[in-house]
Formats: structure tokens, C-alpha cells, sequence
């Protein structure tokens, strides 16, 4: 039951634990990953890369890769008809723009002979000088990236530019007590996902083909494997396998080897099968943007904040296709805070560099990490408390966004920072924390921060589920977003019970095939339960409709509404023992000619947000979360132990309470890598950790203790009146443990991820 | 090419194999068990883990030549008549499994250090899997899932 919420939740199969549906394959082995699927007269492929950032290529003979025995295509960009399907990135090219540009693919009878075939291919290159920084990418006269492409305006890539505008930022500046100034920046991170990219493309004699894969966006998948193949996406099939995790990145990489396996499918007749290796996935997939985020506030000595104005600078890497990431980016780069006067520009910029794409939190890591860091510091310099401070400016329910959108929902923010700070004697513990003068010091921080719930205003939020109930009441779901490992399979198998009212045990939640559903867009977002969910929820409530009627006028001869669908039965109301159970009013509804089936569509909210004024709405609700994280560290060393977070989350309502925790446990263990621990070693654009043994994650015994807060609200705009919750859950854990080293150290830290190194510098310069 | 014969899940299996070849390979291409995953391939990450004479071992560092004459559990070999082993079924109840794909390396290894450590604490069992790595849990339903299995074993001894 809601502990806020007025609206009514007697659910028999929400808010509660069901095992996930897809747990005992995965726990036996079962589960079927791209990579385990096998073919009779399967040829192995993979990709040749440019040891090169930028670079052109003068000349590439294949003359004796071709004859090495085994070897059966050598296809290079010459066999190209189309370079790329979409954003620019290239199945294969001859100008080099990051070291994760192929040049030339290869289809072998085994592994043996690919690896043989790809070392004999001799390519001559032109070096060209690369851009790799920002800094470089935006000097006067820097090398361009994308020459002669009318998107660009230097190396900034205009799509990406994004802005906000509210009140007058010159006149408040000049008006207010206090102006502070400050630059932070952060760093590449790895999805590292553990299944890497995978595809087998299988050719039919009639020219089809179909891809086995496992991404993100199956309907992108066939559009790459479409266009390598110049066939039409009516003739063209993705199937997707069990993802192997995904966390925004299983897209482009996985877009790219999709069709690179479906041309040389295609030229051989044979089914392709490519895996890429740990060290080409870290190469050549996309990454969590690396910012520059230049604030500047206003703020009166009362502790009223009077303006902020920023400019965010995201390295897009050396493609791209995230402009909708600029549109998350300024929505929330200036917190969940009342800011009268707002000026906001975001911009993205080419480098030389690994591609930057969606990962987890997509763009609010950063900003989060910039911000809740900035007000402390604001605080600071008026002499206020922190939390004070940031209470003071809170957004509540009907005040106006910096974007500009009134808040028409609930906002749980103070009961959250209350119930989290008596969990944690958040206030005790900080001040005792700021005076501390041992080598071992302890340190507590605090992160406040909102998630726009869904697309919102980056783009149509749509889902499609296609429903069949059978003859023997078996109920068949297809919908168009994707089991990464989120658990949307169980969650979706929880709310199509839900509203169709039947045991969840006869429902069978499918994987994506494109053949047999609508395309529903990305699984990114964390939209799959507060939105994409909507279009689950309807077909079963239209299809409960549909075996009411049968039961009604079929079995029972009473009129609709005489009849409701209560535990698996059928009731007559008010006669007790009138009852046809699920089963014979699904036998009957077949052979009396019922509808077996329906597609229902689901559009989100339209959210309009005026690009040219730079104001409006941003997303049609927003989830809320508190973190609070507790360290220590050692100021001889630099090494930093996370020894307790508790993170707090507005769920809106808890489809699932132990999937929500696995994602909040999980985001914790990303959002410290995010802070501590993972940095992506780039020399000349070269990375130099591509693999998990110099790549480092959190390992079990990195891991504090965690003690997550579920609360629920009163906000009815997502299914079932839940909220997003895979990316809320890790977005804020950066920045609290930054606050935390903050109040442990009191040093202000300019930039994340921190290493032992860069800490003791911190101390000691 | 090199000749071995070792037992794997039970079955002798006898295999031709390149001096290079490692037993990862062996189990995935040539027999079929494909519960096994490549990750990371230089033993780093254990989503390849294996049980070799009683020990976990990575088998992405282990050459198939080394193996011969010994005896190999993968994750296939741990269901006994079509039921999960009791291990399994407590991944699948405390929520231990998202993406999966670490998920049976997690599995073996637990399984070889509880068979020489039938009562470990809590932080005994974060310590045992940490040569393990998961990129979607935390870790924390794993150890849960260990934990309540060392319990229920406990409780029915």
C-alpha cells in the first residue's frame, strides 16, 4: 500500500515479489546469448581497425588475406554501396576518425583462419593530426573531424546544441549579494556490459535475411543490417537473444557488427556469425560523455538563489547521434531548484576520440555531479548550512522548473531528506566530520536530484504489445522494448496479469522478434515501466473486455456489466456460485469466432518545449532521489573506502520491491565507479585499459553496505502510477560520495573519476 | 594436435586439441555447453568459471592440454533430473540474476569454495566471489543467494 498516496492500490499482482520469469534459464545456462547460437555451415567474421585516431587511407590490398586458407569474403569500404545507416558511423571507411574505424571485414571458416586473414590485409595510411580534446577540437584552426559536413560548424556538431532561457541571468548577477564561479570536468566511462557485442546474420534462398542479436533497439538493428544489405525492412528480420546487459550502450557498436554480418552473410550465402573480443567492444563502443561544465550563480545572502548560468560542453567522440541527450542535459543542469533566472547552453563538439553515446543517466551523472557539489560551495561562501541551504531553494508542487514547466505533480523531496538524514544522522555526523585532522578521516555527502520519467521532450515516447490469449487460456505477449537484464520480462508479465486478471504463471512475455511487433523504439531511458509498460496495460484491460463479453453473452446470457473477472473465474454478480473459470471462457471465446488477439499503442503525454524561446516543458513527471554516501579515506595514501550508502527513491509505485533493489544496488556499484574508480586511460586516442583487468569496476569486496529507502507518491502519469527507476539509481551516487570526500578532506573537487593519485594530489599540492 | 581424455558433467570425452587451445574453448565450440561464457578472456572477470578437480578455475586461462585426465563440472552439470540444484534455485529467489551472463560463473564459484567451506559468514562469502565480477547487481542478492543456501543447507543437515 502507498504510504502517500490517495490514489487506490488494491493490486493482487503489483507491490509485490515475483521470481523473475527469465531467472532459471540464466541461472542454468540455458539462456541463449548471440554468441551460443550455432549454424551447420556457419562462417566466422570480424573487422580489421585503424591503428590510427585520424588518419586516410592511401591503399589497402587484400590480395593475400584472400588467400589464406579458410578465409571465404574479404570485403573492405570500397564494397560499400551505403558507408553508413544512420548518425555517420561507418560499417567500414577510408577516413580514419578514431582508432575504432574498420577498414576491412572478413568471413572465415573458423577463428583460426580470420585471425590469419585480418593480419595479412596491408593497408598504407596518411597520419593526420587529431583532435583530442575539447579545448583542441574548439582552438581556431583545429583539424576538423567531420570535414565539409554541414552539421558542423568546426568541430561543434549543431544538432547538439541545446539551450535554456528564463528570466534575465545579466540583471540578477548584477543585482545579488554573492557570485560564484566554477569549472568541472569528468571523464569517459565503459558500460562494460558482460556479454560483448554479438551477431549471427542468417541469408534465406529468397533473399531475406535475419539477425540474431542482442542490443537495445532491435528496429535500429535491422535498419543497420537493411541498409548494409540494401534490402528493404519488410525483408529484413531482427530476432532478439538474451542481452547480456546493455545500460544505453548496446546500440551502436551493436548496430555496426549487425551489419557488417549481414553483408558478408549476404556476399557469402552462408549464416555469419561475429563476436567482438573484450578489447574491440572497449575500442570501439560508444561511452558515458565526458564533460566541461562552466557555472555561474547568483545568490543572495538570505540563502535565495538568484541565477544560474552555464555552459556545457559534452566530447561527443568522433560520431554521434545524441542530440536528444542535450535536451535531458539542459533540462537538469541546474538541479531540482527554484532558479528565478536561468540561462542554459549546451553544446557538443567532435574529437579524435572514442565515441560518447547513452549510458546509464545519459548526460546527469555529470551535471549532478557539478551541481550538488556547486551549491555546497555557494553555501559556503554566504556562510549558510548546506542543507539549509539547498532546502531553502527546494522545487515544490506548482513552482515553476528552470525549464520553465510548472510542477504539477507531487514532489517528495523534504519527507525523502528528512527520513534519510535520521537514517543516517546525516547533520551530526557532517559537522563532527569537517574538523578532522587524523590520516584516517570520515566524511559524509549528501545528493539531491530529479529524473525526468520517460523520452519527454527528446523525442516520441511510443510502445506497441501485441496479445493473444489461446484456446487453453495460455496468454502470448509481444511487445517492441527489450529484457536487458532490467527485468522488464517480469514486470510486464506482473502488469499484464494485473489488468487482464490472470495468474501470471499462464502468461509468456517474448523476446523482440521485428517480425511480429511494431517498432517501439530504444529501451533506454528508463522508460520501459512508467511508459512503455501503458501499451501492456491497455491490451490486457482490452482484452479482459473482450472475455467478459464472451462469458457474458456466450455462457452466462446476462448483460456486460453483470459479469466481472475476479481470481481466474468469471462471476455472475450476485449469484454466488455462477462462476466459468479463465480456461472455458478462453476455449469458448476461440470456437465462438472471439477477437484471440490485439495490438494496442501507446503515445506518452505530448510535452512541448519551445527550442527557439528555449522554454517549456521537459518531461511529463519526474522521480526524485536522495543519496546519502559514507567514506573514509586515507590521506597518506589516497585510498578512499565507501563504507555505507543509502540511497532514497520516489518510485511513484513499486511494481517489483526486490527488482527495484537489484537496480539500486547495482547503480551503486556503477555510480562508485563513475566517482572512484573507472577511468578510461586515452594516450593519442588510444585507450590503454581496454580490458577488465586494467579497466577497473567495483568488485564484491568494494561494495559498502547499502540500505536502500522505497518511497511511493501520489503521481499518476506512469503505469500503475510507477516511475523510473534504472537510471535514477545510479545518477546521484557520483556526486554524494564527491560530497563525502568533501566533508572529509574540505577540498572542492574539480573533477571525477578520482584515483588514489589524483586524490593524494588533491591533499597534497 | 594433442589428444586428452578427461570427464566432463560425468561423460568421458576424449578431444583432439591445438597445443593453444583453452578449455573454454573446448567446452563452448566443440562440446555444445554454451552455460559457459567468454567475457573477458584473460581471467579477469570468471563469467568463464569452471570446476576442475574440486577447485573453481577460469577456464579462458586454462589450456585444454592441461586438463587431460582430469575432471571438468560445468554448469550444465549441475541439474539432476531436470531440477535446478538447490544453489541455482536460491539465485532465482533472491533475485541474484539480471543480465545473466555472469550469472553461472557466480554459481561454480560458490559451489567449489562451499564444498571446502560448508559455514562461511557473510564477508567470508563477499571474499570468495570477489574474483568474480558483475556489472548489474552489487553483488548484494548474490551473497544473499549464497547465504540463504549455506542456511537451508545448514538447516536440513
Amino acid at each position: 500500500m502507498s504510504q502517500y498516496g490517495e490514489i487506490e492500490r488494491n493490486f493482487k499482482y503489483l507491490n509485490r515479489n515475483m521470481p523473475r520469469v527469465d531467472a532459471q534459464d540464466k541461472a542454468t545456462g540455458r539462456a541463449c546469448y548471440a554468441a551460443d547460437l550455432s549454424f551447420s555451415d556457419m562462417l566466422f567474421a570480424g573487422a580489421l581497425y585503424s591503428p590510427y585516431a585520424s588518419a586516410k587511407v592511401l591503399h589497402i590490398d587484400t590480395t593475400k588475406a584472400q588467400a589464406v586458407p579458410g578465409v571465404v569474403a574479404v570485403m573492405t569500404y570500397q564494397d560499400l554501396s551505403k558507408p553508413f545507416s544512420w548518425g555517420y558511423y561507418c560499417y567500414m571507411t577510408d577516413r580514419i576518425r578514431y582508432e575504432g574505424d574498420a577498414v576491412a571485414i572478413i568471413a572465415a571458416e573458423d577463428e583460426q583462419a580470420l585471425k590469419a586473414g585480418l593480419a595479412a590485409i596491408e593497408v598504407e595510411y596518411e597520419q593526420l593530426t587529431p583532435v583530442l580534446t575539447i579545448e583542441e577540437a574548439l582552438a581556431p584552426g583545429a583539424p576538423l573531424v567531420h570535414e565539409g559536413n554541414p552539421d558542423c560548424e568546426g568541430n561543434i556538431w549543431k544538432h547538439a546544441t541545446a539551450f535554456v532561457r528564463k528570466g534575465d541571468v545579466d540583471e540578477a548577477f548584477a543585482k545579488c549579494d554573492r557570485v560564484i564561479e566554477r569549472t568541472y570536468t569528468t571523464g569517459n566511462v565503459e558500460h562494460a556490459y558482460f556479454e560483448t557485442e554479438a551477431a549471427v546474420a542468417v541469408p534465406d534462398k529468397n533473399g531475406r535475411m535475419t539477425v540474431y542479436t542482442g542490443c537495445a533497439n532491435p528496429f535500429f538493428g535491422r535498419r543497420w543490417a537493411a541498409d548494409a544489405c540494401g534490402l528493404p525492412r519488410s525483408k529484413t528480420r531482427l530476432v532478439q537473444t538474451t542481452v547480456g546487459g546493455s545500460f544505453g550502450g548496446k546500440e551502436e557498436l551493436a548496430g555496426l557488427v549487425t551489419g557488417r554480418a549481414a553483408m558478408l552473410a549476404q556476399k557469402t550465402g552462408r549464416p555469419v556469425k561475429y563476436v567482438t573480443s573484450r578489447e574491440e567492444s572497449i575500442r570501439c563502443s560508444t561511452k558515458r560523455h565526458p564533460f566541461r561544465l562552466e557555472y555561474k550563480v547568483g545568490v543572495n545572502l538570505d540563502g535565495t538563489l538568484q541565477a544560474v548560468e552555464c555552459k556545457l560542453i559534452e566530447t561527443c567522440g568522433a560520431y554521434h547521434m545524441h542530440e536528444w541527450m542535450s535536451f535531458r542535459t539542459k533540462i537538469h543542469a541546474a538541479g531540482v531548484y527554484n532558479v528565478p533566472n536561468v540561462k542554459i547552453d549546451v553544446l557538443g563538439v567532435f574529437t579524435n576520440t572514442v565515441t560518447s553515446g547513452a549510458m546509464r543517466g545519459y548526460g546527469s551523472p555529470q551535471s549532478i555531479f557539478a551541481t550538488e557539489q556547486l551549491y555546497e560551495e555557494v553555501a559556503k561562501e554566504i556562510g549558510m548550512d548546506a542543507l539549509t541551504f539547498k532546502k531553502h531553494n527546494l522545487l515544490k508542487q506548482g513552482d515553476t522548473h528552470p525549464c520553465g514547466q510548472v510542477m504539477k505533480n507531487e514532489i517528495i523531496l523534504p519527507e525523502m531528506i528528512d527520513q534519510i538524514c535520521e537514517k543516517t544522522d546525516y547533520t551530526k555526523k557532517h559537522n563532527e566530520y569537517e574538523h578532522q585532522t587524523g590520516t584516517i578521516r570520515k566524511g559524509i555527502g549528501m545528493s539531491i536530484c530529479h529524473r525526468g520519467c520517460g523520452l519527454g521532450g527528446e523525442s516520441p515516447d511510443n510502445s506497441a504489445c501485441l496479445i493473444t490469449v489461446h484456446d487453453d487460456g495460455s496468454v502470448m505477449c509481444n511487445v517492441g522494448l527489450v529484457e536487458v537484464g532490467q527485468g522488464l520480462q517480469t514486470a510486464y508479465t506482473q502488469i499484464l496479469a494485473e489488468a487482464l486478471c490472470v495468474d501470471p504463471a499462464r502468461i509468456t512475455v517474448n523476446r523482440v522478434d521485428t517480425d511480429t511487433v511494431v517498432d517501439s523504439g530504444i529501451t533506454a531511458a528508463s522508460r520501459c515501466t512508467v511508459m512503455g509498460a501503458q501499451s501492456v496495460q491497455m491490451a490486457g484491460e482490452q482484452m479482459k473486455a473482450l472475455l467478459i463479453e464472451t462469458a457474458a453473452k456466450k455462457m452466462f446470457h446476462a448483460p456486460v456489466e453483470m459479469v466481472e473477472l475476479k481470481d481466474g473465474f468469471f462471476q455472475l454478480i450476485g449469484v454466488p456460485n455462477a462462476m466459468i473459470p479463465w480456461q472455458a471462457v478462453c476455449e469458448c471465446h476461440h470456437w465462438t469466432g472471439g477477437q484471440g488477439g490485439l495490438l494496442a499503442w501507446y503515445s506518452a503525454p505530448d510535452v512541448h518545449f519551445d527550442a527557439e524561446k528555449g522554454c517549456g516543458d521537459g518531461f511529463p513527471t519526474y522521480t526524485y532521489s536522495v543519496v546519502v554516501s559514507e567514506i573514509e579515506v586515507d590521506t597518506e595514501t589516497g585510498d578512499v573506502k565507501v563504507c555505507k550508502v543509502t540511497p532514497a527513491h520516489d518510485c511513484g509505485y513499486v511494481i517489483n520491491p526486490q527488482t527495484v533493489t537489484g537496480q539500486i544496488y547495482g547503480g551503486v556499484a556503477m555510480g562508485m565507479g563513475f566517482a572512484l574508480l573507472e577511468d578510461l586511460g586515452m594516450r593519442n586516442g588510444h585507450i590503454m585499459n581496454s580490458n577488465l583487468d586494467k579497466y577497473v569496476i567495483a568488485s564484491s569486496l568494494d561494495m559498502p553496505k547499502i540500505e536502500p529507502l522505497l518511497f511511493e507518491s501520489n503521481d499518476p502519469t506512469g503505469t500503475y502510477g510507477a516511475k523510473s527507476m534504472g537510471e535514477p539509481a545510479t545518477e546521484a551516487i557520483a556526486s554524494s560520495i564527491v560530497n563525502a570526500l568533501r566533508n572529509a578532506l574540505g577540498v572542492e573537487i574539480k573533477h571525477i573519476p578520482l584515483n588514489k593519485v589524483k586524490i593524494f594530489e588533491l591533499l597534497h599540492k | 594436435m594433442i589428444t586428452i581424455h578427461l570427464t566432463i558433467n560425468g561423460e568421458p570425452v576424449t578431444a583432439e586439441v591445438r597445443p593453444d587451445e583453452m578449455l573454454v574453448s573446448l567446452i563452448r565450440r566443440r562440446l555444445g555447453l554454451t552455460g559457459t561464457k567468454e567475457s573477458c578472456c584473460v581471467g579477469e572477470c570468471g563469467a568463464c568459471t569452471v570446476i576442475l578437480n574440486g577447485k573453481a578455475v577460469k577456464s579462458c586461462v586454462m589450456l585444454a592440454a592441461q586438463c587431460d585426465g582430469k575432471e571438468v563440472v560445468t554448469i550444465e552439470g549441475l541439474q539432476l533430473n531436470g531440477e535446478l540444484h538447490p544453489l541455482q534455485r536460491c539465485f532465482v529467489e533472491a533475485n541474484a540474476v539480471q543480465c545473466g551472463f555472469c550469472t553461472p560463473g557466480f554459481i561454480m564459484t560458490a559451489l567449489a569454495y562451499l564444498s571446502e567451506h560448508p559455514n562461511p559468514t557473510r564477508d567470508e562469502i563477499r571474499s570468495a566471489i570477489s574474483g568474480n565480477l558483475c556489472r548489474c547487481t552489487g553483488y548484494e542478492q548474490i551473497i544473499d543467494a549464497i547465504e540463504s543456501y549455506v542456511d537451508q543447507t545448514n538447516a536440513s543437515a
